[in-house]
């Protein structure tokens, strides 16, 4: 598989938590209710009315801005898709739960050495993929390669207008995701994030940060060119004054 | 007689304080590293960067401004006036960082692993070059304070040593302090949608690094009030004008730089109608940037330190809230995630102020920070000379406005 990708399809949804259960297994994490992303949930279920339920996780992100943020890389994107931590590099600085656009990154506030927690995706269980998605019994979270998932998920939009909202959430989203969502209404009506900005985020940064070379070539010239002139200045300032000194004494 | 006995009342009341301050504060750092940020901050998942953030690491870094832009003006353009002033605010620059950095060891999650950025690079990110910058200007502004300390110790050959490479650290200085004042603004470049658009700008880099030099301009003219009115340094009148004036164009330039901003992205209407958010955006705006801008450019204005100290501090306290207003009220605004400080992160923010004025006052006191001599010395000298060196009137006509008030 070369970019994995999972597909939420809310249609499917019937609501019964496997996925939750799933995830909390296979992260070690103690099974409890979950009612929002939190360090102990990667994934939980919002009861949107009319029995439909959409599930909340990491979008893995194409550009995620998480790991443009963080100073010591302690976030990354992987090349196989997934967006993974590293507690270990980890300082706490929290500025991947101010940057990400989807308010997905939750912390061990209660924690002597806290981490960041969030869903990557089961790496660690590599081959075998996501755990919600091998457990979902009614098809509705699969995983997969992200370009068939997008084929996918167009195809069953188009297919039937009636039953779905014309729209695939996560492909223009934030610059694109791995996690993509369809369902019977418009993504905020299903209590997704209404993230407008279709470009990478990181590039905003980027505009400001790559001027960082020519603040240091011409700020270095400039400075230094003021510190000569104006030393001249005075150098010269100074001769002439000693200068009329010297005249006045001799005409003493 | 009585001067001296309320001086070391005054010494008394300080050094208790500090020590009650101290006291607190190690408390409050047990229960913090003992059961993490979650036991004394109000920070939560969907605001995780509070008052420490806001205040201690923004403001700190801001306020210290002064040192690197007074620093310059002595031996980047060979304006010596201005020396007498460079020492204390070198100093207060210096605190300031020492104060960013204690902020963030009680900010950081994990502050033992501060120094990774050190090993693990990634240049993409804000924080990474925000951290190199004050690591390496806390080096630069320790070599830039060491000549008081090596003169206070009579390490002559250390001093001759630090001389020629002094010009060489102010620039590095410069340079450093640009790109991380700027940069702190860019920390928030990042979430376009997570902010009030009356906060949310490209610009904000730029209106940063402006801001950040008008607020350090206006610490240093604040403290050197303070250190006449404490210690009755000398400290000239004429000097903390000239000061003020730059600070009249560099709030001008701010204003019109915002100003220009929030029409370029049609962000002005959105102060009306009028509620507590747009409140503090008016609040930010007027008290902190127009009101002292015309008060310090009306000459009879300059002529008093104290007034001078007041306008400079609504300077001050204008940048404070523009720095709480991006990092809190803006974002609050936006995401309608709402946050107000615990007891105990005001207390650990106040208390590192506190002992950060302590130790001002102490190094004022023992280190060679001031020139020598009294006010009242100098000005007579001054007036003898008939000041007719670079300044003619200003200085003579404001005579008798040099009372210690």
């Amino acid at each position: 598989m070369a970019h994995r990708g999972i597909l939420v399809d809310v249609t499917k949804c019937i609501g019964c938590g496997s996925c939750v259960e799933a995830c909390q297994k296979a992260n070690e994490q103690p099974a409890h209710e979950a009612r929002g992303l939190d360090a102990h949930s990667y994934t939980y279920l919002m009861d949107r009315g009319n029995d439909t339920y959409v599930r909340r996780l990491c979008m893995h992100c194409e550009n995620p801005s998480c790991a443009s943020v963080c100073p010591v890389g302690a976030l990354k994107k992987t090349a196989a898709g997934p967006v993974t931590y590293d507690p270990d590099k980890c300082m706490g600085c929290r500025y991947c739960m101010v940057a990400c656009p989807f308010g997905v990154p939750t912390y061990e506030w209660h924690s002597a050495a806290p981490r960041v927690r969030k869903c990557q995706m089961c790496v660690h269980r590599g081959a075998a993929g996501p755990a919600c998605a091998e457990a979902c019994p009614a098809g509705a979270t699969i995983t997969g390669d992200r370009d068939e998932l997008i084929a996918e998920a167009r195809r069953r939009v188009a297919s039937d207008p009636k039953t779905y909202f014309q729209r695939v959430y996560g492909i223009t989203e934030a610059g694109g995701t791995d996690v993509l969502y369809i369902g019977p209404r418009e993504p905020v009506a299903l209590g997704l994030p209404p993230v407008k900005t279709v470009g990478p985020l990181p590039d905003l940064t980027w505009n400001a940060l790559k001027h960082i070379p020519d603040v240091v070539l011409f700020g270095g010239v400039f400075l230094g060119g003021l510190f000569w002139l104006t030393k001249r200045k005075e150098d010269v300032a100074r001769a002439e004054r000693t200068e009329i000194a010297d005249k006045g004494e001799h005409h003493a | 007689m009585l001067r001296q006995r309320l001086a070391a009342i005054r010494l008394g009341f300080w050094s208790v304080t500090s020590i009650v301050m101290i006291a607190v504060l190690a408390g409050i750092a047990y229960l913090r590293f003992t059961r993490g940020l979650g036991a004394v901050t109000n920070l939560s998942d969907s605001f995780p960067w509070g008052l420490w953030i806001g205040f201690d690491i923004l403001c700190g870094v801001g306020l210290a401004a002064g040192g690197f832009a007074v620093t310059a003006t002595v031996h980047i353009l060979h304006l010596r006036d201005f020396k007498p002033i460079m020492r204390p605010t070198v100093l207060t620059a210096f605190l300031g960082y020492i104060m960013v950095v204690c902020g963030l060891i009680f900010d950081l999650g994990k502050p033992w692993n501060i120094w990774h950025p050190i090993i693990m690079w990634n240049p993409h990110s804000v924080m990474f070059e925000v951290g190199w910058c004050v690591m390496l200007y806390t080096t630069v502004l320790s070599l830039e304070f060491a000549p008081v300390l090596l003169e206070r110790f009579k390490l002559d050959w250390l001093l001759k040593l630090l001389k020629p490479v002094t010009p060489v650290l102010v620039i590095v200085g410069v340079i450093l302090s640009t790109l991380h004042q700027s940069s702190l603004g860019s920390l928030f470049l990042i979430l376009p949608e997570k902010m009030h658009p009356l906060w949310y700008t490209p610009m904000l880099p730029v209106l940063f690094f402006a801001s950040a030099l008008a607020a350090g301009i206006g610490m240093t003219v604040v403290e050197s009030w303070f250190s006449r009115r404490a210690f009755g340094k000398p400290i000239e009148t004429d000097l903390l004008s000239r000061l003020s004036r730059v600070s009249v164009l560099l709030l001008a330039l701010y204003l019109a730089l915002r100003l220009r901003d929030l029409v370029a992205r049609d962000a002005l209407a959105t102060i009306f109608p009028l509620s507590s958010v747009t409140v503090m955006f008016l609040a930010e705006i007027l008290l902190g940037a127009v009101v002292p801008m015309v008060l310090l450019a009306i000459p009879r204005f300059r002529r008093s330190p104290r007034r001078l100290a007041v306008a400079q501090g609504m300077v001050v306290l204008g940048f404070i809230f523009h720095r709480l207003n991006v990092s809190v009220t803006a974002v609050e605004a936006a995401t309608g995630h709402a946050y107000l400080p615990s007891v105990m992160e005001f207390l650990v923010s106040a208390g590192l102020v506190a002992i950060g004025i302590w130790v001002f006052v102490l190094a004022c006191r023992y280190l060679p920070i001031f020139p020598e001599g009294a006010l009242a010395e100098e000005e007579r000298i001054a007036h003898a000379a008939g000041t007719a060196v670079a300044r003619p009137a200003p200085l003579t006509g404001s005579a008798p406005a040099f009372d210690r008030t």
